[in-house]
């Protein structure tokens, strides 16, 4: 790596300021495009115009590097090509291409900044800029942190034009009409006189041109595809079972592997006895690995039973046994010294609360939470002589390329990564572990593919779950209004952790400490809102909106417990205090949807929250009915900016799943450590939501946001806090701790 | 063992207990039935043994002899979709797409004895199908959509 390249690694995801001061890089390495990836494999009469776009004779692939784990980024990606290379969908087939340079994420890098989203202040847009061109710069291909789309709705449009207006290009040379006389639809290129040729047609001859770079992108009046319904590209397949993910690969000559890893997670092994399980039928290997053993059997169903059948003694996990331990360092951080980082402190909050009279004081607890996708962690890897070829669904695949480097001994370019359709991450597929414990096993079968299948009992036990939180609030009124809140929440760095296991050191606070909890656009008469950092503890993850989910949980309701102190109506309170427009506009159409303040059944109660996360403004209203088998969540109306909708048929429907995410965990999940190992192994002590829970879910979309945002992770954190403000409207009971089935029943 | 899947007959030689789930994905190379659990609690792997739906992780291949098993691949194709599957795309029902195979075989098995359900016995049987990315709104109203295609409404 070149020296400002090793630079730029070491201050990489800053969360400081770090960036905007401390790194200087040329500006012609961030001027110079990556180079297109797509020109190396080119065959003879095939074209490409850019990394994103490449036309044989036969067919047309659209690129969409961003990884798809349900999401629908492969089918918004495309559209956005084919809205400007003016295509049907249906034309064309996708690929989730190699991993390259040239599929660097920029808005990732928004989001490793502490700042507010709707902070755009010169100063703050020029350090986006600045870590945008670090992303480049170091070539970071990620999908995460809700950025596929912000990514891009500029990027993918452009490459889509370039190709449109070469191809052109090369028509005008064909056929002798000026370029200006010709025109684009549905795959071909039309002259005058109505003959198409289609782009497939053209591909030799564009093959020989430079492509046009200068063009213009279309007005949102002309787009097609836009915001309009389209079919999702992979919604046939995933209705008939043709869909293949990484677990349905079938490789030629592929064996099946199965893992137990130390369940007291990075602890070693002590003493193992594998006599049983190589007298199982079909086990061929039983085989070492880091923390634990894999067996290799012709079949997953035997590899594993095998794996569950070898005899071994787990030495100590690396973090406190017991799960009281874990909420014990978590209490004792909220000191001086543990301090991360103060986010806000408009106003005098200390000064006013030590005044004031009546003091609403509270404590809030967020626990660990797991993943579990429901497709199971897998990997197919097969080490040859000159390459690794690694078959597995990932969403940061340059960083993939590096670790399975380091196992295999080959170079990193040399490590093939073909990328999956993937079912289900929530942040599972960020982590790596699984990816190398595949490859540690395929080093020891050099020339056989090696299929690693995680039984669901071993997902659930390694898995790296949510971090915990407590948040601790103190809140005094006035005048029927709020006055002053003084929140501090403490928690271990998932920042630290998941990206040091990456290799990457994070300097400064944590921003996922207090994500959900200080950027709230609210202008509070007093607020300080402080971050305390617990020393490591157990090993913890980014799990679908990594901070929000836990501090918008605890600040959304301890803000609702002061409105009510203040006597003051939830909505039109939180309204008042709000002093960003558009987010404001969310809640004013929350509360116009729900027909917030009128009259509601007995029995019946209603909540309200707002969450700010990853640029995205989102308003919850959460009706449930208090019943004599427990409480029933009725109705949700969701209401959220998130700038241009690309595909409204896909955001609906992700929003409304996102909800049902967000209340199920916070209804009964969580994650608990005793003896050092998780006490939970499989859905039936982690449930989420079932269908007869799932409420009704009216959403709506609106678009004054002026900045194209992402729409996988934003509507979580206001789910939890919406229900919990309704079961207390509902039943006077202020529930302070997910999951709230330890405090009330649901029916 | 001979097993019957999608009206083709297969000579296996598993273990008895083996089951037919693994026998339909390792052993046949029929994919489209997903693992998700192993102990019946997420349907990902339903498939119609003799009409029914079952959870086909808990059934051992030698339970599933002389039995007609349909797995997804055998309700319907993408050039001939079954009214159920042609719902689920017109509602764009799937996210990850993984518990659908299951969620779908389920649904085809409820119209196929009740094809006007009302909400409480879609939510009765479904509800032991989960799914993660929570499409239950969509797979409720595909599920209406399925039946009135059945019923030629």
């Amino acid at each position: 790596m070149t020296r400002a390249g090793e630079i730029a690694r070491r201050a990489f995801l800053v969360g400081s300021a770090a960036i905007a001061g401390g790194v200087a890089f040329g500006l012609y390495a961030v001027r110079t495009p990556h180079a297109n990836p797509l020109l190396a494999g080119l065959a003879d009469g095939e074209a490409t115009f850019n990394p994103w776009v490449k036309i044989s004779k036969d067919a047309i692939t659209l690129i969409t590097s961003h990884a798809d784990m349900g999401q629908g980024v492969a089918s918004a990606q495309a559209l956005l090509i084919a809205e400007e290379l003016d295509l049907e969908m249906g034309q064309f087939q996708i690929s989730f291409g190699e991993p390259a340079a040239a599929y660097y994420n920029r808005a990732m890098a928004d989001e490793s900044l502490p700042l507010m989203a709707t902070d755009e202040r010169w100063t703050s847009e020029s350090m986006r800029t600045a870590a945008g061109s670090l992303m480049k710069l170091l070539g970071i291909q990620g999908t995460g942190g809700s950025t596929a789309m912000s990514d891009s709705f500029d990027k993918l449009r452009e490459a889509g034009a370039v190709a449109r207006e070469t191809l052109k290009l090369a028509a005008a040379e064909e056929s002798g009409v000026p370029v200006g006389e010709l025109r684009t639809e549905a795959g071909a290129v039309l002259l005058p006189d109505g003959t198409a040729i289609p782009y497939t047609d053209l591909a030799v001859k564009a093959a020989t041109l430079q492509p046009v770079t200068e063009v213009r992108l279309r007005e949102p009046s002309e787009w097609r595809l836009i915001g309009k319904e389209t079919l999702r590209v992979d919604m046939v397949a995933k209705s008939t079972g043709t869909m293949t993910y990484g677990i349905d690969l079938d490789v030629e000559d592929m064996v099946h592997a199965a893992i137990r890893v130390n369940p007291r997670k990075g602890g070693a092994v002590k003493r193992l006895d594998a006599s049983n399980a190589l007298q199982m039928r079909g086990v061929q290997k039983v085989v070492e690995v880091t923390g634990g053993i894999a067996v290799i059997a012709d079949n997953t169903w035997r590899a594993i039973r095998a794996a569950e059948a070898v005899d071994i003694d787990w030495d100590d996990a690396p973090y406190p046994a017991e799960q009281a331990q874990h909420w014990e360092a978590v209490a004792a951080s909220f000191t001086e010294d543990r301090l991360d980082r103060t986010w806000r402190d408009d106003g005098a909050a200390e000064d006013v609360l030590a005044e004031a009279g009546n003091v609403v004081e509270a404590e809030y607890r967020s626990p660990y939470v797991a993943h579990a996708p429901l497709e199971p962690l897998n990997a197919t890897v097969l080490v040859g002589d000159r390459h690794t070829d690694v078959w597995t669904g990932h969403q940061l695949p340059r960083i993939l390329q590096q670790h399975v480097a380091a196992i295999t001994g080959h170079e990193v370019s040399a490590v093939r990564f073909h990328n999956q359709f993937i079912g289900g991450s929530f942040g599972h597929r960020l982590e790596l572990e699984y990816v190398k414990l595949a490859a540690e096993i395929a080093v020891q079968m050099p020339g056989t593919p090696v299929k690693l299948t995680y039984s669901r009992e071993e997902d659930f036990a390694q898995d790296f779950p949510r971090h915990i939180a407590i948040g601790r609030g103190r809140g005094s009124v006035a005048n029927g209004h709020v006055e002053a809140i003084d929140l501090s929440i403490a928690a271990p760095s998932v920042s630290a952790s998941q990206m040091g296991r990456a290799g990457y050191a994070v300097p400064g606070p944590d921003l996922q400490i207090a994500a959900g909890a200080w950027n709230n656009p609210y202008k509070l008469p007093n607020f300080r809102m402080r971050a305390f950092r617990v020393p490591e503890l157990a090993p913890v993850s980014s799990w679908r909106a990594v901070g929000a989910p836990g501090a918008g949980f605890i600040f959304d309701c301890f803000l609702d417990e002061v409105i009510h102190a203040a006597g003051a109506d939830p909505m039109l309170e939180r309204i008042r205090l709000m002093e960003h427009d558009v987010s404001r506009k969310v809640l004013e159409t929350v509360a116009e949807m729900s027909s917030w303040g009128g009259e509601l059944a007995a029995g019946k109660g209603r909540g309200v929250a707002f969450v700010e996360s990853f640029g995205v403004p989102f308003a919850q209203v959460v009706e449930v009915t208090d019943t004599d088998r427990g409480i029933r969540i009725d109705r949700v109306w969701a209401a959220c900016d998130a700038g241009t909708i690309v595909d409204p048929v896909n955001f609906e429907g992700l929003i409304q799943g996102g909800i049902v995410w967000g209340l199920g965990h916070a209804m009964n999940c969580e994650i608990t450590y005793s003896d050092g190992m998780v006490e939970q192994s499989n859905y039936h002590v982690h449930q989420g939501m079932r269908m007869y829970q799932s409420p009704e879910i009216i959403v709506r979309g609106l678009q004054n946001n002026h900045k194209v945002r992402g729409i996988g992770e934003p509507m979580v954190p206001p789910a939890a806090p919406a229900l919990a403000n309704a079961i207390f409207a509902a039943t006077g009971k202020r529930i302070r701790e997910m999951p709230f089935d330890k405090h009330i029943d649901f029916v | 063992m001979r097993l019957t899947v999608n009206r083709v007959q297969y000579d296996i030689d598993v273990e008895p207990d083996m089951p037919l789930l693994w026998v339909l994905r390792d052993e046949l190379g029929i994919t489209g039935t997903k693992y998700g659990c192993g102990i019946a609690q997420c349907g990902a792997c339903t498939v119609h043994l003799d009409g029914l739906a079952v959870r086909s992780c808990q059934i051992p291949a030698q339970a599933a002899e002389g039995s007609k098993i349909v797995t997804i691949e055998g309700l319907g194709t993408p050039e001939a979709l079954h009214a159920v599957q042609q719902a689920w795309v017109e509602h764009q029902v799937a996210q990850c797409g993984y518990c659908q195979s299951g969620q779908i075989m389920q649904a085809a098995s409820l119209l196929d004895t009740n094809p006007d359900p009302t909400d409480e016995e879609i939510d009765r049987v479904m509800s032991g199908n989960l799914c993660r990315c929570g499409t239950y709104p969509r797979i409720r109203a595909a599920v209406k959509t399925a039946g009135a295609k059945l019923r030629g409404a």
